[in-house]
């Protein structure tokens, strides 16, 4: 390793000698080493004030910034270089102090004197560097303060002065607004310049006011058609060699001339027409062959969309998109279906043409074409083509990354659920998915699938068969085991006696009870499955065991085994259900018997189906809420749907009972229980107040509740599980019944709780309630 | 508007940069980091474009240098690559094909001539023959002040 002399003042590094020192540097620490070394001596110098090498120092702490290394100590020198008089230390000054100050720092103010200075040097290049510092650090105080110096640049005969300080103007209405009441007089004149670069200029800055003020948006649009005659002009004009670029003039100023119509056109009948010419001239005539024609063609139909334009140009421009969407260049194919998803929705016949050519997208090797092409073809979607698309989207699923196929599956059953031609192929297309795409699915479509297919009665056998032919072999896609499981629950009855509509060529298929069976104990057996799989088959063996008599005992010592099953869930489940097979064997028929059909709320955020009488609570919409443990459930609420942890609806309020009087509905060993009521035509609101007088704290209180079979009652959970002794708190339950029938109101409720130390329980039923709460 | 320009070689190392916005140096390094890596990861059959936090990102290889461009959602794209390729046209112009190296020994340099291009994050000029004259310009006035020079002696 060989460093130079540094310790020697009189001959310090050249910037070349250090950038290929540090280049030859060999290791991260060599590096270090030789930075850290010039950085030292830099600073020394900085400190010696030495003025003559004060530039290259500081041109060397750039260098070392840019590799990451701290250069704040050279601040205050680009200040002292701004303020030398010499133009080579004002270059690297202004070059320094764009590196390495801005706004948040404080030292940045001390730059405002040498920026007035300058701002009126007699040197031109010396202003332009003040300028061009400005338009990249400007504070809103300094905004403030040299704001009419930009002004009076602004009206200067020197072009070179007069587009940068129009720029700066751009930079400072950005940060103050206000600062627009400056410059507004001299915006106007800025438009008849010849100037390409002023004219460039000019237009940012226009659009950048019109974008922040709406007045000024009123008086510039009454320049539209200066714009549209500079535009025509532009494109008119013969070869200009210094703005061509591959034989298009000046496309920059095009592109900005492009949008400043689009934000004067928007919203504004009179203002889109005056353009529509220009428009279409430009969208017909410009050359397409590269990107840079295709820049201006982009923004042609930026504008066109976003304006009041005539359907006949709206079809031009898309018809532009589809174009480019055949475009070997990737680059165009992406900003068209970019542009296409933003306008599909207003104009999708027009692009219902260029179907076929989306699809094709579905294959591009640009995970961001992908995506915008699956959206697209989503947003066209409609009743003709659901069969096509939808294959289309199968085929895509099949290949398509892991990232998108919980979107693309969630479009499709939309999109099914919008235009499905028939309730069948519906199902067999959403097996389809289920299978293709494994886990990816969301939650909800299992639910929204079971939802269906129990809506169809004429199709349950035809699910059950179809779907069992899908997980005879293959168990490991969850979902679909999930909704099979609880289509052979429900139905596998209907199954198995054949008497359904079945698949074609399949007249001969029979299936026997058993291979149900153990279809089901292989699905719960098998430890690959998830809990909420598995939950899903012990319930459906449930259900078979009335419908499969035969096989009653095999199903009972599953749970039997299953009682002693290491998952809460699981376990908590197979011994309630071992006890409908012994205690309470008389109500098992009723409680495993076949569902109503559900109605689905097809919302997101665990807003969950209706529950149904005679059901047993469902896993899936206890799982859609995010993490409801859901071992409130028991199935001694017979009749109660899963308590709703989203308890938004738990009213403390309980003062509007005044028309129904209260109830006292328990009074025992020191618990009472009161019933207070709010009715709304069928649904009454009863709040349960319960209070105990004993010295001791009631812990642990659960209260159930079950109401007859026409009925329907909701549990809300109660603010607490203890009610403090001898009355000094109370808990509080809210529950909501509907009565559609307006019957008389029966209860049977089940407390259970600890009462010091002694573990108490209550059932009884409730029938005097005031007959208000129903009548 | 441009919000901010970096250049950076195959192996991330960062060449060039110009900010727009006002953001602490933490923030700047963090920033560069993610994009870079982001850019580098890319395949070649994708496009030029990325979609980072409200920002487009437009990149483009030219040898060994990757020039990357992070503009607004209004901007448009497509322009924003001819945009870095006037500026790739500028620096063959001013140093005569240029190579990588030169824009590590003359870093400076190629500031100056984006400083001609760019200002504020819009464009200026969009004459090749302007903003190349407005940096010889300074150049002779730079060369006349101090004949040896005083970044780089002769």
């Amino acid at each position: 390793m060989k460093f130079p002399d540094l310790s020697s003042l009189s001959n310090p590094v050249r910037l070349r000698d250090l950038i290929r020192q540090i280049r030859s540097a060999k290791t991260a620490a060599e590096e270090r080493a030789v930075v850290q070394k010039e950085c030292a001596y830099i600073r020394d110098s900085f400190r010696d004030e030495d003025n003559t090498w004060r530039c290259r120092n500081v041109a060397k702490l750039l260098y070392v910034s840019l590799l990451g290394y701290p250069a704040h100590f050279g601040q205050l020198e680009c200040l002292k270089l701004i303020a030398s008089p010499r133009f080579t230390d004002k270059r690297i000054g202004y070059l320094g102090a764009m590196l390495l100050l801005d706004e948040r720092q404080d030292i940045h103010v001390m730059i405002t004197n040498s920026l007035k200075n300058d701002l009126n040097h007699s040197n031109q290049y010396i202003t332009g560097l003040a300028l061009c510092a400005l338009g990249a650090i400007c504070s809103p105080e300094m905004s403030r303060d040299l704001g009419d110096e930009v002004e009076r640049l602004m009206k200067s005969s020197n072009v070179y002065l007069k587009k940068k300080a129009v720029l700066c103007a751009v930079r400072i209405i950005r940060k103050v607004p206000e600062q627009f009441d400056i410059f507004q007089n001299t915006i106007r004149s800025l438009l008849s310049e010849k100037n390409h670069g002023v004219l460039l200029t000019a237009t940012a800055l226009v659009t950048e006011v019109c974008q922040q003020n709406t007045q000024a948006l009123h008086v510039f649009r009454k320049l539209v058609p200066n714009l549209v005659r500079i535009l025509k002009n532009l494109i008119m004009s013969g070869y200009s060699p210094e703005h061509d670029v591959s034989g298009i003039s000046d496309p920059f100023l095009q592109v900005h001339l492009l949008r400043l119509l689009r934000v004067l056109g928007r919203n504004d009948t009179e203002a889109s027409d005056t353009m529509n010419d220009i428009l279409a001239q430009v969208a017909t005539n410009t050359e397409n062959s590269k990107n840079v024609g295709n820049a201006i063609l982009y923004e042609t139909v930026l504008t066109i969309m976003d304006i009041k334009s005539e359907s006949g140009l709206r079809v031009l421009a898309v018809n532009i998109l589809g174009r480019f969407l055949l475009n070997t260049d990737k680059n165009i194919r992406y900003v068209a279906l970019n542009t296409l998803l933003r306008v599909v929705h207003a104009d999708q016949n027009a692009v219902q043409r260029h179907r076929a050519t989306i699809v094709e997208c579905l294959k591009d090797a640009d995970v961001s074409i992908k995506r915008r092409a699956m959206e697209l073809c989503f947003a066209l979607i409609n009743s003709n083509n659901i069969r096509t698309m939808i294959s289309e989207m199968l085929e895509f699923l099949a290949i398509c990354e892991t990232e998108f196929k919980a979107d693309c599956t969630s479009n499709m059953f939309l999109a099914m659920d919008r235009f499905a031609p028939s309730r069948r192929w519906h199902v067999d297309q959403m097996i389809k998915v289920l299978t293709t795409a494994g886990n990816s699915v969301r939650d909800d479509i299992v639910s929204s699938l079971i939802s269906i297919i129990s809506l169809t009665p004429e199709l349950h056998g035809y699910a059950a068969h179809q779907l069992y032919k899908t997980i005879e072999n293959d168990i490991t896609q969850q979902p679909l085991v999930q909704v099979a499981s609880w289509t052979l629950g429900e139905f596998g009855d209907i199954f198995v006696s054949g008497q359904y509509k079945k698949p074609e060529n399949e007249d001969n298929f029979q299936i026997s009870e058993e291979k149900v069976i153990r279809t089901l104990e292989h699905i719960l057996n098998w430890s690959i499955s998830t809990v909420i799989t598995r939950e899903y088959a012990i319930n459906a063996l449930m259900k078979l065991s009335t419908r499969f008599p035969n096989y009653t005992n095999r199903i009972q010592s599953v749970m039997a085994h299953y009682g002693c099953n290491m998952n809460l869930e699981l376990q908590t489940r197979a011994v309630e259900y071992a006890s409908l097979f012994t205690a309470h064997n008389d109500i098992r028929a009723n409680i495993v018997e076949r569902m109503p059909i559900l109605i689905n709320n097809q919302t997101n955020n665990g807003e969950q189906a209706e529950p149904v009488d005679g059901s047993m609570e469902q896993p899936s919409l206890i799982e859609t809420s995010d993490d409801v443990p859901g071992t409130e459930a028991n199935i001694f609420d017979i009749l109660n749907d899963p308590i709703q942890t989203n308890g938004n609806l738990f009213d403390l309020d309980g003062d509007n009972h005044n028309t129904i009087p209260a109830m006292i509905a328990l009074d025992k060993n020191g618990l009472s229980l009161t019933f207070t009521f709010e009715r709304q035509d069928t649904t009454l609101t009863i709040t349960s107040t319960a209070t105990n007088s004993t010295p001791y704290n009631i812990t642990n209180f659960v209260f159930k509740a079950a109401v007859p079979k026409t009925f329907h009652i909701e549990l809300y959970p109660a603010n607490s599980t203890t009610i403090p002794a001898n009355k000094a708190g109370e808990l509080r339950q809210e529950m909501k019944v509907s009565n559609p029938n307006r019957e008389k109101l029966r209860m049977r409720i089940k407390l259970s709780y600890v009462l010091n130390t002694n573990s108490m329980s209550e059932e009884m039923e409730l029938n005097a309630f005031p007959e208000q709460c129903y009548k | 508007m441009i919000q901010f320009i970096l250049l950076f070689s195959r192996q991330g190392k960062l060449r060039l940069q110009k900010w727009y916005t006002s953001q602490t140096d933490k923030s700047k390094k963090k920033i560069t980091r993610e994009i870079i890596a982001a850019v580098l990861s890319r395949k070649p059959k994708m496009s030029s474009f990325l979609e980072w936090k409200d920002l487009k990102i437009v990149y483009k290889r030219y040898a060994s240098l990757y020039f990357c461009c992070a503009i607004e959602q209004d901007d448009n794209e497509l322009l924003t690559l001819e945009t870095i390729h006037r500026y790739v046209e500028l620096l063959d112009k001013y140093f005569g094909s240029v190579c990588e190296l030169d824009i590590i020994f003359n870093f400076e340099k190629a500031y100056f001539i984006f400083d001609e291009f760019i200002l504020g994050g819009e464009i200026q000029e969009t004459s090749k023959k302007s903003v190349l004259k407005a940096v010889n310009d300074q150049d002779v006035i730079q060369e006349v002040e101090t004949p040896q020079g005083l970044i780089d002696e002769y």
